[in-house]
């Protein structure tokens, strides 16, 4: 059971206004600010622009923290107030309480700044905090101390399916017992010099640069790669036990986790789209529901020529002749992607999309691709009637994880 | 540098540096106990200071640094030394 949410994302600082951007097709895509991009081919990025660190920590704390850790943090102080869990001094409680985050990379921005310190200044300037700052893990372990968490506490880092996978397996710890509750999502901030670089040279992201709000394009015939995005997003599982014991608003279930991999390339998918499928498959399959009863799709949909054919592909497999009258979309057209955090940012408006029985659009959707010829709820979103959601992210390496979740 | 001198500068140090706050910083604040600077938060301090005196403190020197009174004393002996 889900019974809390949080969410900082580009679009907004907490679940409730990210939500609320979504639904109106809002684009949080704009200029770079977080570094100089002179010399760089792309020089966009859905930044949380209005980030303010010591509003949320104070300095002491702030400079042993990596922006990705504080993402996570504080989505997670939201996830659980929203829940009203706490397990301040409460010793009992805390140990059946964990923390299961996924990241891509973690501490980006840190491990540069110690990298050029190290070549600058040598071996005797590099900070004794450096490698704590830089381990994705520690969100995990940041959270688990800051709320007495003393049960399953670790990392996925499975690239842009992390956060996806960090969910599924926290899930899995409550179903076998482990633990009552566990807050499990994702963060990434990776909008840095050479986060950026890596992928500009592996030209997986998008050069409109001119037309920052267009550039995030799933599915339309001009899409030419993906925007980078960053944030943090965090959900509240605690077992149906522990939820209904303690009279817990329930905001919908993880009713299904599946993943596959392609075994086929470090970073891209292997067209026909099989193994996207496969992952579907095993969410329907641990769900226990037909294709057909699943009412809406949130794409992994990055806006890469390659990835959202092959994704339209996988649907078709997995989904048969349901495919044509199942809705898709991706927010990542209004978020960008936020690589290790999408799958947790995306669950979160799955959850929303369950709440409020509305659809988020895919905006950008100009020229359509005969490669990808579903429904994508183009540029404005749709009132539906909704109790299962599938929601798709995928990660260099191969990696495909698909979550269902579902109205309780 | 008198002491007064180095004492000033040392907690404009642990002000910006570590973040701490300037009422609590007196001569004999114990850095764990008293401050909840915790060692790797020495370290941290150290190299701060090597930056701001432009000094040298070789490990052995900052492992028996434990209150700010000593750090202000092993500073003000490099200083003179």
């Amino acid at each position: 059971m889900v019974t809390g949410v949080g969410a900082i994302t580009p679009v907004g600082l907490d679940a409730e206004s990210s939500w609320k951007a979504i639904k109106k097709g809002s684009s949080g895509i704009g200029r770079i600010s977080l570094f100089d991009t002179t010399d760089y081919k792309t020089t966009i990025a859905g930044e949380v622009s209005t980030w303010d660190t010591d509003s949320h920590f104070e300095r002491k704390e702030s400079r042993r923290l990596d922006r990705f850790s504080e993402f996570f943090i504080v989505a997670s102080r939201q996830a659980l107030a929203q829940s009203g869990l706490s397990y301040d001094g409460d010793e009992e409680g805390g140990a059946r309480a964990g923390v299961m985050v996924g990241a891509g990379f973690g501490g980006m921005g840190s491990f540069i700044d110690e990298i050029e310190t190290l070549s600058d200044r040598g071996p005797g300037r590099v900070t004794p905090t450096g490698v704590p700052k830089i381990i994705p893990n520690m969100a995990a372990g940041l959270v688990s101390i800051e709320h007495n968490l003393t049960g399953p506490v670790s990392c996925v880092v499975t690239a842009c399916s992390a956060s996806a996978n960090a969910i599924g397996d926290a899930a899995e710890i409550i179903r076998r017992g482990a633990a009552d509750v566990m807050i499990a999502g994702g963060a990434e901030a990776a909008i840095t010099t050479f986060g950026i670089a890596s992928f500009s040279q592996a030209r997986a992201l998008s050069t409109r640069n001119d037309h920052p709000a267009g550039a995030s394009r799933p599915f339309d015939l001009d899409r030419d790669g993906f925007v980078m995005g960053e944030g943090g997003a965090a959900l509240v599982l605690e077992s149906m036990e522990h939820a209904v014991a303690r009279g817990a608003d329930v905001l919908g279930e993880v009713s299904g986790y599946g993943m596959s991999a392609d075994a086929y390339h470090i970073t891209l998918p292997k067209p026909g789209g099989m193994g996207a499928s496969r992952a579907m498959g095993a969410a329907l399959k641990d769900a226990g529901l037909d294709a057909d009863e699943v009412d809406y799709i949130n794409a992994h949909g990055t806006s890469t020529q390659a990835n959202d054919s092959t994704e339209t592909a996988a649907i078709h497999l997995a989904f048969g002749e349901a495919a044509k009258t199942t809705p898709v979309s991706s927010t990542k057209s209004m978020t960008g992607h936020l690589l290790g955090a999408a799958g947790a940012a995306e669950a979160v408006v799955a959850l929303m999309t369950l709440r409020d029985q509305v659809l988020p659009p895919t905006i950008n959707q100009e020229t359509s691709d005969p490669e990808c010829d579903l429904d994508y709820v183009a540029n404005e979103s749709r009132e539906a009637k909704v109790d299962h959601v599938i929601s798709n992210s995928f990660g260099f390496g191969g990696h495909n994880v698909s979550l269902i979740l579902s109205r309780v | 540098m008198d002491r007064n001198a180095v004492s000033e500068r040392l907690t404009g140090v642990l002000v910006s540096e570590l973040g701490l706050d300037a009422d609590k910083i007196k001569d004999d604040a114990h850095f764990e106990e008293d401050l909840d600077v915790d060692s790797l938060g020495v370290v941290e301090l150290l190299m701060a200071l090597e930056d701001e005196f432009d000094v040298k403190i070789p490990d052995e020197d900052a492992e028996s640094i434990v209150t700010v009174g000593q750090a202000i004393d092993l500073v003000q002996g490099k200083l003179a030394g």
